[in-house]
């Protein structure tokens, strides 16, 4: 590549003399249109989706005390009684002036905004995705590396089969097992399980559990929360998500580098006698950036919107929750923003993937 | 008695009021003859026996939603209910743990013209958590909440026999009903009907002052409702504890795993499948008792085949209730007998014979119906309640060995009490029960109420519930009560299946009294009745 470059400057070619846009800012542009476009395609699908579910607002909060008066008069206080294409578009329209609307839940002289039921699930789920991504991608990153340094060695097995393997559970088992862990810390002893291994087996058993440290099962933190107190307590959910996101991000690492290390140029640096790992991180690292940082994108995009089943399970309040319940209940506003919530993170995730990508390989950096 | 067992003596009572470390009753104890664990023995039961002050309890609820908030016209599960009302409010009445009917707000209650006019007395001195005291008018503004045409109450349908209320005075409300109801008290118990103070003739629910023995400190809907104690609570002594958190946590297992490593006291409605794991905790207890509420089918007997009571008959028969409480329920249920009304109810009487799996029985019915087979849908899901599907599944198997093709449609969750309750010709219902027969008869099998699920028109039934609920004389009103609970056997159109016990547990750090059955988590007072033991 640096030959073919270094032949056309000798060429002396003449450089293009129209104004060139940069394209990492065409790109942007670009995409930020189209991402809007997506947004409100988005909102049509959710909107409709959500109507033509059995049931509204009205009814599911009423449930089997509902009598046709006060499902009327619920209906009434929050707008239900209009037809939906009017309720969609005064909706959109006030979405378009960064007004998110209130919910259903709102009551005459008691208001509650979509912006304040959201705001704090948002900073719970960003919270534990940073938590998470912060030792899950130097994690995956390095044992890609690693992996593909020493591959085919005992150590590269290793880590593909643990890695492997706690991806290949589903996460809410892994999550139960993590959580049972810790109540065993406690019980274990007294269990027929126990009872009926031999002593040093157990008494050894016993020992390893209580290592860990007795992490809470419960992760329900609230606006007070102090910060070191919320990693504590966001601890096993952050463990759950690192084993089920690492294995996916290491191994397209470690796949990316090994085809880099098949590559002339590489041979080449072998020959000038450079040190292994130097050249996967001098040579090879640099031209493999861009399928490792869509799949970390990817990965990302998960933390944020996929993990639902997680906060279930620890009970986090985070934003994948509140969309759940607030699809049980069919309180629309908070849906749609949910939604778009999260259709706008795939959009900026994916967005900066590519930015990287293209900042990180000449050719498409100086296009010719 | 020697003097260190007389002064042992005083020191246990005094152990009952918190006046005595743990330690100094240990070495009294020893100085008395006895050994170190059986005074800390006798230290710790006394200590729990006695309610004491202080403490900070959480306690895990299996409910809880974003769109929950502290409005008693919703109020649809037990967060809300324990935490905003039973915690922070108060009814007129309330219901104790033997199942009767005491003053709560109200001093005392009386009636009087054929129990047409019920003339509550309030306590004098009870303020909300504002400092305002509690006025008539205050009384009045709150019950009028859940009553007239625009209301979005969920509990309208119980006051609309109320013809009228009014002050008369500070201290007292009159109510007048459009026919008598000896049990109007229980009604007035419900947990909607908190009092809440008027600001310009309007129920004011939202600043959240109401006269309870919680404050209200922060409450994070879906997540957790934090209260602190109300040092301004009329009834003496009460609370005991210092602040309650109330905290939702909806999944099953990790409800289970809260209490096993102590993240929580207590959780409402545990795991029936891994109780037993629970039980080998030697810090925790389990919490069981058979309340009110109740599983049902309900046949519209307005349709064919169910317009036909030797049908109706023939499935009461068909089906094996004892394998449905001890296979779906495992064992925590109690067989009923297509009788609404549970056996701690006032005025139960068990009909005769108890309907039991009786395949020969079902048939003769059958034929006397003019039928030799019958296929019938039941519609089901597990949002009636949970387990509704597989009993559904175990009715097919039986009702088959007696001629009859039971189809189970499957029903979607959401959305099921809209679409296939008091719509679908047989399906699956819940009924968390009521505290009085009357009550219960009212709501679920009165010919003109909205809920009478299997659309029964007794005229026989409803005779005796308009003559009983007016009827002062208690042996009379037992015998009608006892004829009508004899009628919904015979006649009616419900298959009442079981009895649903309340299954929660706690760890040994709570306390408590004797656990009232008319709702779960105490009756929902379980943070104004419930103390910390020293364990």
């Amino acid at each position: 590549m640096l030959a073919k470059r270094a032949a056309r400057a000798a060429d002396g070619a003449p450089l293009g003399i129209r104004m060139r846009v940069n394209p990492v800012a065409k790109t942007v542009l670009q995409r930020l249109g189209l991402g809007l476009v997506t947004l409100f395609i988005v909102s049509i699908i959710i909107f409709s989706a959500i109507a033509m579910l059995p049931g509204d607002f009205a009814k599911a909060t009423l449930g089997q005390s509902a009598t046709p008066e006060t499902v009327a008069a619920l209906q009434h206080e929050i707008g239900l009684d209009r037809p939906p294409i009017q309720r969609y578009f005064s909706w959109i329209g006030k979405m378009a002036q960064g007004d998110f609307g209130s919910s259903f839940a709102s009551r005459t002289g008691y208001r509650r905004t979509v912006a304040e039921i959201i705001a704090p699930r948002l900073y719970n789920t960003m919270f534990l995705a940073v938590m998470t991504a912060l030792v899950a991608v130097p994690l995956a990153l390095g044992l890609g590396i690693l992996a593909a340094l020493y591959r085919n060695s005992w150590f590269d097995r290793l880590v593909n089969t643990v890695t492997l393997t706690t991806i290949s559970f589903p996460e809410f088992f892994v999550a139960y097992i993590l959580a049972f862990l810790i109540i065993s810390r406690d019980t274990f002893a007294g269990t027929q399980f126990a009872q009926s291994l031999p002593v040093w087996l157990a008494v050894s058993i016993n020992w390893t559990l209580n290592v860990v440290p007795k992490f809470p099962t419960l992760a329900n933190i609230s606006d007070q929360t102090p910060f070191w107190e919320h990693v504590w307590r966001a601890a096993l959910p952050s463990i759950t998500l690192t084993l089920v996101i690492v294995a996916h991000m290491m191994r397209m690492t470690r796949a990316a580098i090994i085809n880099m290390l098949s590559s002339p140029y590489i041979d080449m640096a072998r020959l000038k006698g450079m040190r292994p790992m130097v050249i996967v991180l001098r040579h090879a690292l640099p031209n493999a950036w861009a399928p490792i940082v869509t799949v970390v994108a990817f990965n990302l995009a998960y933390l944020i919107v996929g993990v639902v089943v997680v906060e279930v399970v620890f009970v986090y309040p985070g934003v994948g929750q509140l969309m759940v319940d607030a699809v049980k209940s069919r309180d629309v506003p908070v849906v749609q923003a949910c939604a778009l919530v999260f259709a706008a993170t795939y959009i900026l995730l994916n967005l900066i993937a590519d930015i990287i990508s293209i900042a990180t390989n000449p050719r498409l950096l100086h296009p010719r | 008695m020697s003097e260190s067992e007389y002064k042992l003596r005083i020191a246990q009572s005094l152990v009952g009021r918190g006046k005595v470390s743990r330690r100094d009753f240990i070495h009294l104890g020893v100085a008395a003859g006895l050994t170190v664990a059986a005074a800390d023995q006798i230290f710790v039961t006394t200590a729990r026996a006695q309610p004491q002050q202080g403490g900070f309890a959480k306690l895990g609820m299996a409910h809880g939603a974003t769109t929950d908030s502290i409005d008693p016209a919703g109020y649809p599960d037990t967060f809300t209910q324990t935490a905003f009302s039973g915690a922070m409010s108060n009814s007129l009445t309330e219901v104790d743990a033997k199942g009767g009917i005491q003053p709560d707000l109200a001093e005392s209650f009386e009636s009087s013209n054929g129990a047409k006019t019920w003339v509550f007395k309030l306590r004098k001195g009870a303020t909300f958590h504002n400092g305002k005291t509690v006025t008539a008018d205050d009384v009045v503004t709150s019950m009028r909440y859940h009553m007239g045409a625009d209301t979005k109450s969920a509990a309208k349908s119980l006051l609309e026999p109320v013809s009228d209320i009014k002050a008369d005075g500070p201290e007292t409300v009159v109510f007048t009903l459009n026919s008598g109801n000896a049990d109007f008290p229980y009604i007035v118990s419900d947990y909607h009907f908190v009092i809440m103070p008027s600001v310009e003739g309007k129920a004011d629910w939202a600043s959240g002052a109401r006269t309870g023995a919680f404050v209200l400190e922060n409450f994070q809907p879906g997540v957790s409702a934090k209260l602190k104690r109300n040092p301004n609570y009329f009834k003496n002594g009460k609370p005991y504890l210092d602040e309650v958190e109330f905290i939702a946590i909806t999944d099953l297992a990790a409800r289970m795993a809260a209490l096993s490593t102590g993240e929580v006291d207590y959780i409402g409605r545990a795991d029936l499948k891994t109780l037993g794991m629970l039980k080998r905790n030697p810090k925790i207890e389990i919490i069981e008792i058979t309340g009110y509420g109740h599983y049902t089918l309900p046949m519209n007997v307005t349709m064919a085949p169910f317009d036909n009571p030797d049908v109706r008959m023939a499935m009461k028969w068909a089906i094996n209730r004892q394998e449905i409480a001890d296979k779906i329920f495992l064992g925590h249920a109690t067989v009923a007998n297509d009788d609404p009304i549970a056996p701690a109810i006032k005025f139960y009487k068990n009909p005769q014979p108890q309907h039991s799996f009786d395949p020969e029985k079902a048939r003769h019915y059958l034929k006397k119906a003019g039928m030799e087979k019958l296929k019938v849908d039941l519609s089901v899901a597990d949002a009636a309640f949970a387990g509704a599907v597989d009993a559904a599944a175990l009715i097919r198997e039986t009702a088959a060995q007696c001629g009859i093709d039971v189809n189970v449609v499957r029903e979607a969750e959401d959305a099921y009490w809209d679409n296939v309750w008091l719509k679908k010709p047989w399906c699956a219902s819940y009924w968390s029960g009521r505290a009085t027969a009357d009550w219960m008869f009212t709501q679920a099998f009165a010919a003109e109420s909205s809920w009478n699920e299997s659309f029964w028109k007794n005229p026989r039934f409803n005779e005796l519930l308009v003559k009983a609920r007016a009827e002062t004389d208690e042996a009379k009103r037992a015998d009608m009560y006892g004829e009508m609970q004899q009628l919904t056997h015979d006649d009616g159109g419900s298959i009442v299946l079981v009895f649903n016990n309340f299954v929660s547990a706690k760890s040994k750090k709570l306390a408590h009294g004797d656990v009232a059955p008319n709702w779960e988590n105490d009756g929902l007072k379980m943070a104004e009745r419930w103390w910390t033991a020293e364990a």
